[in-house]
């Protein structure tokens, strides 16, 4: 052994190797962390289910949380498109048997459900409990996160409509799982090091002859994205194009509130004249225009939540919503909603 | 399409915005006489100077403008900075339609306007999971546990005590020009590569922090990173990187992060797609397996043409882009030109960066300005006479493995089109002889 091969192995197994070194090596930075604390932040729930917390919940009860809670957004049987991309659907009995998804071996997916998509049942449960509901995340009990968990995997048929999903049962749900045998770590695209799968070279000089224009920008993909001669500095070697109706847009000017309206996440279920999840805002204003306390009523409908006014899809409490932005916001859905 | 005549160039010499498109069409034409009657009209009209003065020369020389002639404004009027009002096209902008949810979408960084490799920290592009807040430093907590002799608690204070270091690191989303997998579906380059940003981070090294909580390094195989905001953001990191370059950062471009890059810590993974950075960081987590979290088992999978899905991509392949000129410009005018744009490497440094002008056949190398970092975007230039003719310019970038960034054919006949991640193919932008440019796909 040279000296300097055993000189690294000396300091391999003072720092760390072993894990024999005491930590905390910067006097006066750090502290160690308590029991309590680790518990209250380390709440990630792996594949092999270290992490889990032990308790249960009911598909029925999980309907009484979806209905509540989750809904609003993911639609009454976690179908709905409107907000975020579906939950459910796409799979098939077929799928639960073998572990793949059949849609995409035969390529006749139209849109990627979370279902088609997650091979790990840990994946849901973690992710419902760190993260849902939209904006109050953090806030499902553990029960009720098995529930809700147990009516989405009813929904996709992979549990009974009598199922208790359990810390003692999940493990075998996850042999069910439709897209369980559907992921790979085989590529080079993990390790810094790996292998790159797609190889081109650097040819300099009369390198091809059959080059093709493959795809041009359709007309209306270029005018979508508003005025680029207003996206691009006044001075340079180019100007940006004028697209978009550019004249059209800038003589008018948009009403603050739809910008309120987005930043607060109204538009998610509330369309101007159409209902999405909630009813639009027109609707609205029409229903109460004789109605003198409806400013008040609204204010606190939206801030604490409400159902049964417009239809079965409950909206929760948008707490997140400041004092200012929910008056402005009141006053102008009562006023018909200007849009400039 | 663009109102603007084949040779506007020429036009610009006039005063601005006087002549009529009939008007220009007559300079154009070569109706030398009309303009110089133009000319001294609008200087009598707008300007109140004499005829005969204008016709003299360039009334933005001949009459002394406002700001030669009277006091400027105090210091710290302005006491943090702003872009001057003429720079206020450049902006981050969403993509319409893209998606439904403004807490949870992109907002892309306007390339097509910046020069160098650093990304000013207000125009870095946004991805949020759960939206953005602004964390009071003084209650912000870093945790690490897991596989390590003692878990560990650091306030800012103690982070901020720590041998730091600064350094230029890239970050592009893994999604980035991924709405142009199957079709070219957007205008211009700050929406084809916006989710692309590069800054000067500061911070504590994460093999600092493991190595002052006792990593145990026998049963260590990864850590997981996981966000102080609603989301609880959470990526499985390999080791070996983690111990790698991987930054606790707090600073960015010489201030400290901004809100929406994740005020007060985020985690800078050199090289990784821009979900591993995990902003308001607030823990890590050491472990023997992989956590397959929501953003590596539902998002960021890349699904492939038989029907699989490939896990845990996340090294962001070599790629570059030419920013001047691209989509939904117009060349002012023939002549010389500088074709400029940006390389970059997950990998490690730029070595090369080739630009064609006739849609691949023929390639020229550009030069690559310094610095010429690791996993940092390289800015290249080559000269260029443009005769009028119709081009496709193209950049095709080396990193210093020797890998070469490949077309739109070679990318799919591997991976198809319906993945969404991980789009590195050569971009093309097609020039018309009427000087606009438009965004295609060659190959």
């Amino acid at each position: 052994m040279s000296r300097l091969t055993e000189l690294a192995l000396v300091a391999a197994l003072m720092f760390g190797a072993t894990g024999s070194h005491a930590a905390g090596r910067y006097e006066g930075i750090g502290r160690a962390a308590t029991p309590a604390e680790v518990k209250a932040w380390d709440i990630d729930v792996r594949p092999d289910f270290k992490g889990l917390p032990a308790g249960s919940g009911s598909v029925d009860h999980g309907m009484e949380v979806w209905e509540a809670k989750c809904a609003s957004c993911h639609g009454t049987f976690g179908e709905s498109n409107e907000v975020f991309t579906p939950i459910v659907g796409g799979t098939t009995k077929e799928d639960i048997e073998t572990g793949r998804v059949g849609a995409y071996i035969r390529g006749d997916a139209p849109q990627r459900t979370t279902l088609m998509k997650v091979a790990t049942v840990s994946t849901l449960w973690d992710y419902i409990h760190r993260a849902m509901p939209w904006n109050a995340p953090k806030s499902l009990s553990v029960d009720d996160t098995y529930a809700v968990l147990a009516y989405i995997l009813n929904l996709g048929e992979i549990v009974p409509a009598d199922f208790v999903l359990s810390d003692r049962n999940i493990a075998d749900v996850q042999k069910r799982m439709p897209n369980r045998n559907g992921m790979t770590t085989r590529h080079g695209l993990w390790d810094v090091k790996g292998k790159p799968d797609v190889k081109n070279v650097a040819c300099m000089k009369d390198c091809r002859t059959d080059i093709t224009i493959g795809s041009s920008l359709p007309d209306y993909a270029r005018d979508a994205h508003g005025d680029l001669s207003a996206q691009n500095r006044t001075v340079g070697p180019v100007r940006g194009q004028h697209t978009g109706n550019a004249t059209a847009a800038a003589a008018i000017k948009p009403h603050p509130a739809l910008e309120l309206m987005k930043k607060n996440g109204c538009s998610g279920c509330h369309g101007i004249d159409s209902k999405v999840l909630g009813p639009g805002f027109r609707e609205v204003a029409k229903r109460y225009k004789d109605d003198k306390g409806a400013e008040s009523s609204l204010s606190a409908r939206i801030r604490k939540g409400s159902s049964g006014n417009w239809g079965d899809v409950a909206m929760p409490a948008q707490s997140q919503v400041s004092d200012a932005d929910l008056g402005a916001l009141v006053k102008w859905i009562l006023s018909g909603s200007p849009e400039n | 399409m663009s109102q603007l005549p084949v040779r506007p160039g020429r036009i610009r010499r006039a005063p601005e915005g006087f002549l009529t498109p009939e008007q220009v069409g007559d300079v154009a034409a070569g109706r030398r006489d009309f303009l110089r009657q133009a000319f001294a009209a609008a200087s009598v009209t707008a300007l109140g100077v004499s005829a005969a003065h204008a016709a003299d020369g360039d009334p933005a020389i001949l009459n002394l403008p406002e700001h030669s002639t009277s006091l400027g404004r105090p210091v710290a009027e302005r006491p943090y900075g702003l872009p001057s009002q003429y720079e206020a096209g450049l902006k981050r902008r969403e993509s319409p339609g893209l998606t439904r949810v403004a807490a949870a979408s992109v907002s892309f960084a306007p390339l097509q306007g910046l020069f160098g490799i650093i990304t000013p920290s207000g125009l870095h592009f946004e991805r949020h999971h759960q939206g953005w807040h602004d964390i009071d430093p003084a209650r912000h907590r870093l945790m690490i546990n897991g596989l390590v002799k003692e878990a560990r608690v650091y306030t800012m204070d103690d982070l901020m005590r720590l041998p730091s270091v600064s350094r230029i690191h890239f970050i592009e989303c893994g999604a980035n020009t991924g709405m142009e997998w199957g079709n070219v579906a957007v205008p211009t380059v700050q929406y084809t590569h916006g989710m692309l940003s590069c800054s000067e981070f500061t911070g504590v090294p994460l093999s600092v922090l493991l190595d002052d909580c006792g990593i145990d390094m026998k049963r260590a195989k990864f850590v997981l990173a996981e966000g102080a905001d609603g989301s609880s953001m959470t990526r499985t990191i390999p080791l070996d990187r983690a111990l790698d370059d991987v930054i606790v950062a707090w600073g960015q471009n010489g201030e400290m992060l901004r809100p929406e890059n994740g005020y007060p810590l985020r985690l800078v993974v050199p090289g990784i797609q821009g979900v591993s950075w995990v902003k308001w960081l607030r823990r890590i987590e050491v472990g023997d397996q992989p956590w397959a979290t929501k953003d590596e088992a539902v998002h960021y999978i890349d699904l492939l043409p038989d029907g699989t899905h490939r896990q845990y991509t996340s090294i962001q392949e070599c790629k570059s882009v030419i920013t001047t000129p691209s989509g939904g410009q117009t060349l002012l005018d023939r002549g010389f030109h500088n074709i400029s744009g940006l390389a970059w490497s997950g990998r490690g440094k730029i070595r090369r960066v080739d630009v064609s002008t006739d849609g691949g056949r023929n390639w020229r190398t550009a030069r690559l300005e310094t610095p010429v970092l690791s996993k940092a975007l390289t800015r290249f230039n080559i000269d260029w006479v443009w005769d009028g003719s119709p081009a496709i310019l193209q950049s095709r970038a080396m990193d210093d493995t020797g890998y070469v960034q490949p077309t739109y054919r070679q990318l799919r006949e591997v991976r198809g089109t319906r993945s969404i991640y991980h789009n590195n193919a050569i971009q093309s932008w097609k020039l018309a002889e009427s000087g606009d440019v438009s965004n295609v796909q060659a190959y």
